[in-house]
């Protein structure tokens, strides 16, 4: 068979962990056990279940795992309904990596860095932060602003806990948008959140989130005193080929698979408000 | 220079047909033309050109991609690519011909896609140059010179004649299986100056697409124009289908009950649903579908294509839109607008 980049090759599904009463985290290898293929954080595969379909879905283990690749995924579709249904010991179809993913090695290095993340955005930076922990003294400072619907949402809850918030040099602020009362933390929206912090501006953003959560944080960071050229953040398209040639995933001139979905925002400011 | 006798016309085609699968422009019956494989009683159409452009050759309508077999948590991938002939295609006209280097920059870019490479290898495309280009054509706005066509080989018909001339590899090779007598050009040259009188007046020829290329992305995409444009469009997608540079696909699953075909086929971005994911699209109305087709064939592909614009001028969408809208009547008002 001639390869084609469009033809998937197959995976076994090794692990399925439920986050949130809406988010399950899948791990994937190939069906020789082996991790499918190697990826830079921030980067996503397409996922298929044969005869439902197929997806695009950011990866959320870092590459500093050699073993596996992990997606946690929300169920709102057909294909993430059908993952959610499904067990251990399933074979599904896996093509990638693609996109450009964080500049975890260039611009990023030797930086203080401020993740945001709402509700399931936290998927693609999960991968940029394990990875920053992996190699620790290449980055500086770390802030997660973390924020999700209630406490129930919040992604990756235990290690967050566990891991994260014990770990010097990195401080995590979580919030929810509304009180309960199990909760003792921070209440409220993450733009407003991330304005009440205050951050230093000499720290590099990566963002990841609704868009609506992105457009109010950025223009709270405008605020702070950052800057555009300051911020990263990660879109999602519709795909189908996530080659660049399927034609659907393109803001303005520039395809989300294939010159994203890491923008930096000044980047974004050429670009149509499309997304 | 070679030649051959317009009687003698069914004998070439006879002869091609004999190595390969050879498709020429032909009448459905039913009052268009079509690429239709030749066999004996298929002529060569009068009309100018074809209802859908030759890059259903090259890029099928429907296409099969991959097979699944399903059983329990168990998948195999089974081949399952439509075979890939070598075919001759001819009667290709020049507009059609230079959709194909469209169609190259986006399936043989990094990453490639093999099918299309697969058919593009294995395909001769002859090309036959205009003698009585139509008033909705506009090829001459790209650099398209319709009496002297691209392709493998290039052909020109008169009364009389058909002249032929190989232009590559695989049109000497094509040209060497064959028996045609040598010729002087002067009968092409005559042609071609009179067909470039006739494209000269135009109505269409003289369209200055240059103002677009100094235009920021935004000034264009924030047009107001685009609200009034697109007021009409009935988003039925006729546009896409007949152009010969729109490349959107999609690819879909069908579950038969024994096995799971993966095939790609054509999509449009005039349709709702082309962007729409589980959360909704971004591109609501039909004023944002209608001006996605336009902005990247006006701005997004030359940004990415050294200047180079996603249309070529064949007029298909002039003839075909059902409210008479088109890429001309819209780079035209956006000038117009941008001035």
């Amino acid at each position: 068979m001639r390869n084609d980049p469009l033809i998937p090759m197959l995976g076994v599904v090794t692990m399925i962990r439920t986050d949130t009463p809406d988010v399950k985290t899948f791990r994937v290898t190939g069906v020789d056990g082996v991790k499918p293929f190697e990826h830079i954080p921030g980067q996503c595969a397409m996922l298929s279940i044969p005869g439902v379909g197929e997806a695009l879905f950011s990866i959320t283990s870092s590459p500093t795992e050699k073993d596996y690749l992990d997606f946690s995924i929300k169920k709102c579709g057909c294909v993430t309904t059908w993952l959610h249904q499904m067990e251990v010991g399933q074979q599904i179809t896996i093509r990638g990596p693609y996109g450009n993913g964080f500049p975890v090695d260039t611009e990023l290095a030797g930086k203080d860095l401020l993740f945001i993340a709402g509700g399931i955005g936290l998927a693609p930076l999960h991968s940029v932060i394990n990875y920053c922990r992996h190699y620790r003294d290449r980055y500086g400072k770390i802030d997660i602003v973390y924020g999700s619907r209630s406490m129930a949402d919040l992604v990756d809850f235990p290690e967050i806990i566990d891991e994260w918030c014990k770990e010097d040099g990195i401080n995590v602020h979580l919030t929810i948008d509304n009180p309960q009362p199990e909760w003792d933390g921070h209440v409220g929206f993450v733009p407003n959140f991330v304005k009440e912090l205050n951050f230093d501006t000499s720290k590099t953003v990566l963002m990841c989130g609704p868009p609506i959560m992105i457009k109010f944080t950025l223009s709270g960071l405008m605020d702070l005193g950052f800057e555009k050229n300051q911020v990263y953040t990660t879109f999602e398209l519709k795909m189908k080929c996530a080659l660049g040639k399927c034609g659907r995933c393109n803001i303005g001139d520039k395809y989300v698979c294939k010159d994203g979905p890491v923008f930096r925002l000044d980047e974004m400011d050429e670009l149509p408000d499309e997304y | 220079m070679k030649k051959i006798a317009i009687s003698q016309l069914n004998t070439l085609f006879a002869a091609i047909a004999a190595r390969k699968t050879l498709y020429i422009p032909a009448d459905d019956g039913a009052g268009s033309a079509k690429f239709t494989v030749w066999q004996e009683g298929v002529t060569l159409t009068d009309k100018l050109n074809t209802v859908r452009s030759a890059k259903d050759l090259f890029f099928p309508q429907v296409e099969n991609l991959v097979n699944f077999k399903v059983e329990g948590t168990k998948i195999d991938i089974v081949e399952n690519r439509d075979a890939a002939e070598p075919f001759v295609v001819f009667g290709v006209r020049a507009c059609d011909c230079a959709s194909f280097d469209i169609l190259d920059r986006v399936f043989l870019s990094d990453p490639v896609d093999t099918f299309y490479q697969t058919r593009r290898e294995n395909g001769v495309v002859i090309t036959l140059a205009c003698s009585r280009p139509a008033e909705t054509c506009f090829c001459g706005v790209f650099g398209i010179d319709a009496a002297n066509p691209a392709g493998d080989i290039t052909c020109w018909m008169d009364g009389e004649s058909l002249y032929w001339r190989a232009n590559t590899k695989k049109g000497e090779q094509l040209t060497a299986a064959l028996d045609l007598a040598d010729c002087d050009g002067s009968a092409v040259t005559a042609q071609q100056e009179a067909t470039r009188e006739i494209l000269k007046k135009l109505p269409l020829n003289s369209l200055d697409l240059s103002d677009f290329k100094d235009q920021k992305l935004l000034d264009v995409f924030n047009s107001p124009k685009w609200a009034q444009l697109s007021e009409s469009c009935l988003g039925c997608g006729t546009c896409t289908f007949v152009c010969p540079t729109c490349q959107c696909y999609d690819v879909q699953d069908f579950d038969n009950g024994r096995e799971v075909r993966r095939f790609r086929c054509w999509d449009s971005c005039m349709y709702s649903d082309f962007t729409m994911m589980a959360h909704g699209t971004n591109r609501p109305t039909q004023k944002e579908r209608f001006r996605q087709r336009f902005m990247h064939k006006l701005v997004y592909f030359p940004n990415n294509n050294e200047g180079i614009f996603g249309c070529v001028g064949c007029g298909r969408c002039l003839q075909k839109c059902p409210i008479h809208m088109n890429i001309v009547k819209v780079a035209k008002a956006l000038k117009e607008e941008l001035k």
